[in-house]
């Protein structure tokens, strides 16, 4: 069995999901009870005002007919216009999704930074106070509502002790630098603009904190399951009786075992922090993608909703692919799995 | 024949035995035991609500508006003068409300088709773990957003949102169970005593499901509280006036400015101690009812 046609059929199985990810979008977008145009309008709107608006947006055509027109509009890279920016949705979307991207990756270098330290000091202290206070901590990181730590945060750090700067990607006296990747980071550093970096990174802080203690849990978990059962293996054994140091016996042959289900769920991770996104964004008052999906659901600005969403979808696919890609390539029995073979 | 029938029989006793291990072991662990008190403590408050209550939740108290924790408001007073307190006690009957309704549905939905899917195999489990797929392709928050915004934002959507965003975990977890299951001696002999198709999947696939249904649905507790949070949060969920925590930490974020932060903070508490009891006692579960963890 070849890696080749592994990756084709994940492919190929991926267009159909998406396809149907496509059509379910479009279904609960259209067959809803809520009606966008008397959203927008008021209810007190003339009846051939909404008549008029009806007929600009294609709603008053067939279901079929609108399904078609919306797919065709998909490839050729037109998502419809948005009610509330006016602009074509995949002009917001080129606008909003870097700084979810810039959020999301240093979230995720935090959620590492926590994670996989603490995760390898539980698996070797196991069953110690060490390791049930990180498991105790991990639960919590998993149970407390994410906008209530950011808002529980903002108060401390901002309002209270005012040692970190408040929401927003910078400080209204800074200007921001022209755009070029449209991260805020990468941009000030292109511009030369240091003192637009640091601000920008003061402002990272505590949102990419607060999304990456929650994410921070699954990754202790799995390196403290993975850390164990590789130390459980013949291997090791042999290597404790060989009589090499048990720092040498961690580094050189456990950790590089262990750390391949950790990086599986990283991947996973990575796609999931695009749902805490949405929360911690609108808190922090960040630009990003899940802030534009969150006003668009409350303002029912179909278009947009649907092009946010796809979006996400297509992110989140993408991650989980790559994921069970890299895996299948580092664990054989696994392709065997899937194709049958 | 009837020796088949007996073996499946001895198949189901052990399971009852191990339920009752799992129990013992349950009260034995300090996590899961902590768990079980926060759980039994927050359907305690739900159920005796208005005789714990002080005031009514929605009682507006303009001229008592934006109280500190005092003696007489210990958990102080929101924007409209309605006792804090009140208001938490009484939301934990919505949020364990919402919670149980989305966990059942869901169940009802997704263990149907993870049995169906498993156990028949074939077409039709590949047509329904692509639907499955399809649904999967979507962050769960996302999902649930897009059907609340969809349906409109009410209490009683938020439950159905919800529940339409989670009932591939119990499709996909059920699934894996009934094709392990279907090789079984026990079934075999109940296919060869003529037992039909349904009944099989009910008497025989089903009770392998149970266990690992239970820590899913428990850990699913605390997500489903969590989801329904956020979205009341959001303002596509529950609405004001109603108390439900979401809201209610919504309701007091205009006010950190101001220096009131008790109106956030305090129903924020409550979401993360319930959602923490049932994940304390999810992740208990998991490792005591799963072999490998015993280690």
């Amino acid at each position: 069995m070849n890696m080749a046609a592994y990756v084709l059929r994940r492919l190929v199985l991926m267009v159909i999901v998406l396809l149907g990810v496509i059509t379910i979008t479009f279904v609960v977008a259209r067959i809803v009870p809520a009606d966008p145009v008397s959203a927008l309008l008021g209810p007190n709107a003339p009846e051939d005002l909404i008549r008029k608006v009806r007929a600009e947006w294609g709603l008053d055509k067939p279901l079929g007919q609108q399904y078609v027109d919306y797919i065709s509009g998909l490839l050729r890279g037109d998502l419809g216009k948005s009610i509330k920016t006016n602009r074509p949705v995949i002009e917001d979307l080129k606008q909003f999704f870097p700084a979810t991207i810039e959020l999301a990756t240093f979230s995720l270098l935090i959620a590492i930074a926590i994670g996989i330290p603490i995760g390898i000091v539980s698996a070797i202290k196991k069953d110690t106070w060490i390791d049930h206070v990180s498991r105790v901590m991990a639960l919590i990181g998993v149970s407390t509502p994410v906008f209530w730590l950011g808002i529980v945060l903002l108060f401390i750090f901002y309002y209270w002790l005012g040692i970190l700067p408040g929401p927003g990607q910078l400080d209204p006296g800074i200007e921001r630098p022209p755009t070029v990747t449209g991260m805020i980071l990468l941009d000030s550093l292109i511009a030369g603009n240091f003192e637009a970096f640091k601000n920008a990174l003061y402002h990272l802080i505590l949102p990419s904190f607060v999304l990456g203690y929650f994410s921070s849990a699954y990754i202790m978990r799995i390196t403290r399951a993975s850390l164990l059962e590789v130390l459980d293996k013949e291997y090791i054994r042999t290597a404790k009786a060989k009589g090499l140091k048990d720092r040498i016996i961690l580094y050189r042959h456990a950790l590089r075992n262990a750390m391949i289900p950790t990086v599986t769920v990283i991947g996973i991770t990575y796609g999931s922090l695009l749902e805490g996104a949405v929360l911690t964004e609108t808190i922090f008052a960040w630009p990003g993608l899940g802030r534009y999906s969150t006003s668009a659901f409350l303002a029912m600005d179909l278009n947009a909703v649907m092009g946010s969403v796809l979006l996400i979808a297509l992110v989140y696919s993408l991650a989980n692919l790559i994921v069970d890609i890299a895996y299948a390539y580092l664990d054989p029995r696994i392709r065997v799995a899937y194709t049958g073979e | 024949m009837s020796s088949g029938i007996i073996e499946g029989l001895k198949e189901r006793l052990t399971i009852s035995e191990d339920t009752r291990i799992m129990f013992k072991r349950l009260l034995r662990n300090p996590t899961a035991a902590a768990g079980l008190f926060i759980v039994v403590m927050m359907a305690f408050i739900a159920i005796a609500a208005p005789l714990i209550a002080p005031y009514d939740p929605n009682k507006v108290d303009t001229k008592n508006r934006l109280q500190p924790p005092s003696r007489e408001h210990i958990f102080g007073t929101d924007q409209l003068g309605r006792d804090l307190f009140s208001r938490v006690i009484y939301g934990s009957r919505i949020s364990l409300t919402i919670a149980m309704l989305a966990v059942a549905i869901t169940a009802l939905i997704g263990v149907p088709i993870g049995l169906v899917s498993g156990y028949y195999g074939g077409k039709v489990d590949e047509v329904l773990m692509r639907i499955t797929d399809m649904f999967m392709a979507f962050p769960r928050l996302v999902l649930a957003l897009a059907f609340a915004a969809a349906l409109g934002p009410s209490l009683y959507n938020t439950i159905i949102a919800i529940s339409l965003a989670y009932w591939t975990i119990y499709a996909r977890l059920v699934r894996g169970i009934a094709l392990q299951t279907k090789n079984e001696a026990f079934i075999e002999a109940a296919i060869a005593a003529g037992a039909s198709t349904p009944r099989i999947i009910f008497k025989h696939v089903f009770p392998m499901v149970t266990a690992p249904l239970l820590v899913q649905a428990t850990l699913d507790f605390g997500a489903t509280i969590l989801l329904a949070a956020g979205l009341g949060f959001l303002g596509l969920g529950a609405q004001p006036p109603t108390p439900e925590w979401g809201v209610m930490v919504s309701e007091g974020r205009q006010f950190l400015v101001t220096g009131e932060w008790w109106i956030s903070f305090f129903p924020g508490l409550f979401i993360l101690l319930t959602a923490l009891g049932f994940n304390l006692l999810g992740d208990s579960l998991r490792d005591i009812t799963d072999v490998r963890a015993r280690r």
